[in-house]
């Protein structure tokens, strides 16, 4: 059983007292300035006056911002999306495997993990960009094709044109994915892990087919695995700045793109603020969704 | 959460081979179109990293074709005074920065393991914000903080001027640890504690004898987990950092916006061997302190 806090009020003291201060001084603090700032107003180069005006929210609602959050929910919901479909066969596999295999691939699946974020993100931009390996990769194929071609006697492809990979769109998605597919894995593995399989053998032996039986049986029985999946990749996926900053174009910017610049080049800090806030309160927003389906799923289960 | 499982190690012990036959109706692993998908993940998670390792060895500029093997740009990122303070001090931050972590975060996890407070659930939740706060949005926040409420002073010897960014790291390393070391505490049978404090044991042996070595486990994988967050953040770095205060991530942030030379990939390598390393080192102890429980 817990000790109520005065039992033992000395050694409460001394094991509360630093972590607790740690964090008012050290984040809560920080977090509470940002909040009283964006609620202020820029009057000097160096001056913020917290005047209590809504102006800022009233700014971050017009088109123009409203359109790169909805941008940003868009981008970081397909990243979701592309991150379920292949961190869901690979977590099953896993979940399935001898012990020792298991042991490897998640292994394998943790590794880029520990990897530094801008190393991975500078690693994908030598293989996408116009004379990277992809590209090197399909203009060899490319060239291989059309010698073949001319061989049986077609018209050769012509010259090969380099695909634009990089300071797109597609690019921000395609980091994205790379980054975050191991925060999809590894929650959806021990889902599966812990999963009852004498059900799943219940279903196969009652003739439903393994598709089906995936699609039936494992994953609603995995649905508190898969919701907290998808939870942990689209937080940082609609939070991501580095990924958009350097493979991203000027069409690519995301929220945290826009608010990194009201704090360094445009020296809107008010504004930069409150950004910040509607960016938490949309993560706040997510956590309540998976925390409400959660409930849901297990009052049914 | 997920947490669990991003620091649970997995352990890689050799039980007896498996006879090979026909696969069961659940090894999915061995049917062929899931080992495809499994394999091409795999190739899209490796293939870059390997490249890029490969290729830090590559006698050419341009980095794109085979030129002949070289230890160059080793040598030139060895010889890049900039490059290698930024290297020193994030290995200096993310020291100090687990050695506090896992202090504050051992206390956290006991405090919340431990006893029942007016307005526990107040202190758990904002306890686990500057886990899902989004990091730009920590970087901003102290940002403001350095720069109004608390300025660090400019102009300190080295490593003390590495204050703001550790205090950065630290408040959001510290939550990560706290929930790892909570989740060992989970296996800790109280009476243990009871019995030691019947025995006479004070406070304090009872905590140090008694509880520390139960969380061991616990604190190995949250001060693997607060390095690596450590030397792994930019975007809270990138905030915090002033001129002279450059860490690796920005540094070769700052290089890739000029040009890509193979120097940042063989500073890259570096890097990546490093935190190898160090996560082979604690998946040692941590399959070590498995078999002594065994035995």
């Amino acid at each position: 059983m817990e000790q109520t806090w005065k039992q033992a009020k000395a050694a409460f003291a001394a094991i509360a007292a630093p972590p607790i201060a740690w964090l008012v001084l050290f984040f809560l603090v920080p977090m509470a300035v940002i909040w009283a700032y964006s609620f202020g107003e820029n009057t000097g180069p160096i001056t913020i006056d917290f005047t209590g005006t809504f102006a800022n929210y009233a700014r971050a609602v017009e088109p123009l911002y409203l359109q790169i959050f909805w941008k940003s929910l868009i981008v970081a919901g397909i990243t979701t999306l592309l991150c379920l479909i292949i961190g869901f066969p690979v977590a099953l596999a896993i979940a399935f495997a001898s012990p020792r295999m298991k042991a490897w691939l998640l292994l394998l699946i943790m590794l880029p993990f520990w990897t530094n974020l801008l190393i991975r993100t500078f690693a994908l931009i030598a293989v996408l960009r116009e004379n990277g390996y992809v590209n090197f990769t399909l203009e060899w194929l490319w060239n291989n094709a059309s010698g073949f071609m001319t061989l049986v006697g077609l018209q050769p492809l012509g010259e090969y044109e380099p695909l634009t990979l990089l300071y797109n769109n597609t690019a921000v998605i395609i980091g994205l994915v790379y980054v975050h597919l191991p925060f999809m894995v590894l929650p959806l593995y021990s889902a599966l892990d812990r999963m009852d399989r004498s059900l799943m053998e219940a279903s196969l032996d009652l003739g439903a087919g393994h598709l089906r039986t995936i699609l039936l049986v494992v994953v609603p029985l995995a649905a508190p695995g898969i919701a907290s999946g998808i939870l942990i990749t689209f937080i940082p996926a609609l939070g991501a700045y580095l990924t958009p900053d350097l493979l991203g174009g000027t069409d690519s910017q995301m929220i945290a793109n826009v608010i990194e610049r009201q704090f360094k080049r445009a020296n809107d800090w008010p504004f930069g603020a409150a950004l910040s806030f509607l960016l938490m309160y949309l993560t706040f927003i997510a956590i309540a969704v998976q925390a409400l389906v959660q409930r849901r799923s297990e009052r049914r289960g | 959460m997920a947490d669990e499982a991003l620091t649970s190690m997995p352990k890689l012990g050799r039980p007896p081979r498996e006879k090979r036959d026909k696969p069961g109706p659940l090894d999915y692993m061995r049917r062929w179109p899931l080992q495809v998908i499994v394999g091409a993940t795999l190739v899209f998670l490796y293939l870059p990293l390997i490249t890029l390792m490969v290729f830090s060895f590559n006698d050419s500029r341009r980095n794109v074709v085979w030129q002949g093997f070289t230890t160059d740009w080793y040598v030139k990122a060895f010889n890049n005074d900039s490059l290698l303070q930024a290297f020193i001090n994030s290995l200096t931050i993310a020291f100090f920065c687990t050695i506090i972590s896992v202090i504050l975060g051992a206390l956290a996890a006991v405090m919340l393991w431990r006893f029942r407070f007016p307005g526990k659930t107040a202190v758990e939740g904002s306890m686990a914000l500057p886990i899902v706060v989004p990091e730009i949005c920590l970087g901003v926040a102290m940002l403001v903080f350095f720069a109004r409420v608390m300025p660090w002073p400019t102009g300190l010897p080295w490593p003390l001027n590495l204050g703001a960014i550790t205090i950065a790291h630290v408040s959001f390393a510290f939550p990560f640890v706290a929930t790892v070391v909570r989740a060992r505490l989970a296996s800790f049978n109280r009476e243990m504690e009871e019995a030691a404090k019947d025995l006479g044991a004070s406070e304090w042996r009872t905590f140090w004898d008694v509880l520390v070595p139960h969380m061991q486990p616990g604190l190995i994988a949250g001060a693997l987990l607060a390095f690596t967050l450590s030397l792994d953040d930019f975007v809270i770095t990138f905030f915090t950092a002033g001129p002279d205060t450059i860490t690796f991530p920005v540094k070769v942030y700052s290089m890739l916006r000029f040009s890509v030379t193979p120097e940042v990939n063989a500073a890259s390598t570096v890097l990546i061997v490093v935190t190898v390393i160090l996560t082979a080192i604690g998946l040692q102890m941590q399959n070590n302190q498995s078999k002594e429980k065994k035995a």
